[in-house]
């Protein structure tokens, strides 16, 4: 299991170590010519989305990326991540990604005194420590799933293919939520060798 | 060890990788925002214009830092003066992202930082070797960065600090477990947090560099150094054309490794602050508190 960590900017080395924790091989993804390799899953880190959205267009990464998350390449964002995958985003910023069906509040806790840390249940995984720094969250949804509220705000949702938490697993020394998105990773894995096979 | 001070640590991890810019106006930081800046730190004079104005410098008007807080919405840092934990109550009242406790200000206190321990914002203090990094560390610093020589334009004195603390981790790092314990008191620093130093190799918290970065390649410099991060004071508004200087630092820090790409982004950037050198100036600020 190969999974692609985009590296443009942020807390992308947590997510390496968790990956590393699990026994799943990474690679990070800092321009155009890193993603000519096969990943299983891309990671999209917590940073900030406004850095990491204007480099995804000028490094011409926007486009490729979007297409293979399209045609069903796992992902999971965090916090940035989640703000990049979102169809829309509160406040007027345009979308990224934009590939799941939610709407995005940024900096919706606040400034940095409003960052807390928070014990609440995932969906499948029982209560989990969750971390959020000037974190986002779910606004609405229409087409996702939601996984995990706090304060009855939506924190975690899925909807196929693609995984987003507001809050920062990899900031924690709970490993569920990226074992969690391994097993979409594989499952999605194991489908496509079996279409090639039936090929 | 405190949530709070966990969640300083981790805002800290979530700008790494990424460039610090210095804005004076909320023009500056929407057009550093643009830029890529994954922070902007909020002043009233950058560092250059301080050093050239001479006399006691101190922390920014709120207004004027407020007006910077509405204009972005990345995260906003400002400076204190060293010890001067009123100018930091004063920046926590108005929810500031990072304090500064900066020695590009004028000291208030030729003796004491500031306890950080008592405050719930947090703060990036500078250092030039691994005893300050530690000792600000110690006091409740969630972030350290290089002091560098800010407002010239020249990265020497950054290259120097990065240097000297990389030097002395790899020296802790390799050091048998009972040598640790002399190393702590000739650094004057409690000896759990060498032994983090010496288990993990690197600092508890996250480290950029700072002071004097002005070109794509110093920022690639210090990354390759070890920076986690860059913060860019005088170099980007005292230069020909801020924007497309900012954006190629900005990329140049995530691609610190590739040459080709480096070359690409150093082309055409305009005029690049002239900067002044080590030799040339009178006030060394990397020497106010240590």
């Amino acid at each position: 299991m190969t999974i692609g960590v985009l590296a443009l900017q942020g807390a992308f080395i947590e997510h390496e170590r968790m990956l590393a924790q699990l026994g799943a091989d990474s690679f990070e993804i800092r321009q155009l010519k890193d993603i000519d390799r096969h990943m299983d899953g891309l990671i999209i880190p917590g940073g900030e989305s406004t850095v990491q959205g204007k480099l995804l267009r000028e490094l011409g990464l926007l486009q490729p990326l979007t297409e293979q998350i399209k045609s069903g390449l796992p992902v999971f964002g965090t916090c940035a991540g989640l703000i990049l995958l979102a169809k829309k985003i509160d406040g007027g910023e345009a979308p990224h990604i934009a590939v799941i069906d939610i709407t995005a509040k940024r900096n919706a806790y606040g400034r940095q005194l409003g960052s807390f840390a928070a014990n609440a249940e995932f969906k499948g995984l029982g209560v989990i420590p969750m971390t959020f720094i000037r974190a986002p969250y779910i606004s609405e949804t229409s087409g996702a799933e939601i996984l995990a509220e706090v304060d009855g705000k939506a924190v975690a949702a899925r909807q196929g293919n693609i995984l987003v938490t507001a809050f920062h697993p990899e900031l924690t020394s709970d490993l569920s939520v990226h074992r969690y998105f391994l097993g979409i990773a594989a499952e999605n894995s194991s489908k496509a060798n079996s279409a090639e096979i039936a090929v | 060890m405190s949530d709070r001070l966990e969640l300083n640590k981790n805002l800290a991890q979530m700008l790494k990788g990424g460039v610090i810019m210095d804005v004076t106006t909320p023009e500056q930081a929407k057009i550093a925002e643009a830029a890529g800046a994954c922070a902007v730190m909020a002043l009233e004079r950058i560092p250059a214009d301080i050093r050239a104005a001479g006399g006691v410098s101190r922390m920014s008007d709120p207004k004027m830092i407020k007006g910077i807080q509405n204009a972005v919405s990345i995260p906003v840092m400002a400076k204190c003066r060293i010890g001067h934990f009123a100018e930091a109550q004063i920046l926590q009242a108005i929810e500031i992202d990072y304090i500064d406790e900066s020695e590009v200000l004028s000291p208030a206190d030729d003796k004491y930082h500031i306890d950080k321990t008592k405050f719930d914002v947090p703060f990036v203090c500078g250092a030039k070797d691994l005893g300050e990094a530690l000792r600000r560390i110690n006091e409740g610093a969630s972030m350290i960065r290089t002091k560098g020589e800010p407002g010239t334009g020249d990265v020497v004195q950054a290259v120097r600090h990065m240097r000297m603390m990389q030097s002395e981790i790899r020296r802790i790092g390799s050091m048998a477990e009972d040598e640790l314990y002399e190393t702590a008191k000739s650094l004057a620093v409690p000896f759990e947090l060498v032994k983090f130093v010496h288990d993990n190799k690197k600092l508890p918290v996250v480290n950029f560099a700072a002071g004097g970065v002005a070109t794509p390649a110093d920022a690639a410099l210090m990354m390759q150094l070890g920076a986690e991060g860059v913060f860019v004071g005088s170099g980007i508004f005292k230069s020909g054309n801020p924007e497309k200087r900012a954006a190629a630092i900005v990329k140049a820090v995530t691609n610190f490794n590739d040459a080709k790409l480096l070359a690409e982004l150093s082309e055409d950037l305009g005029e690049a602050m002239v900067g002044i050198n080590e030799q040339e100036i009178a006030l060394l600020m990397a020497e106010r508190g240590k």
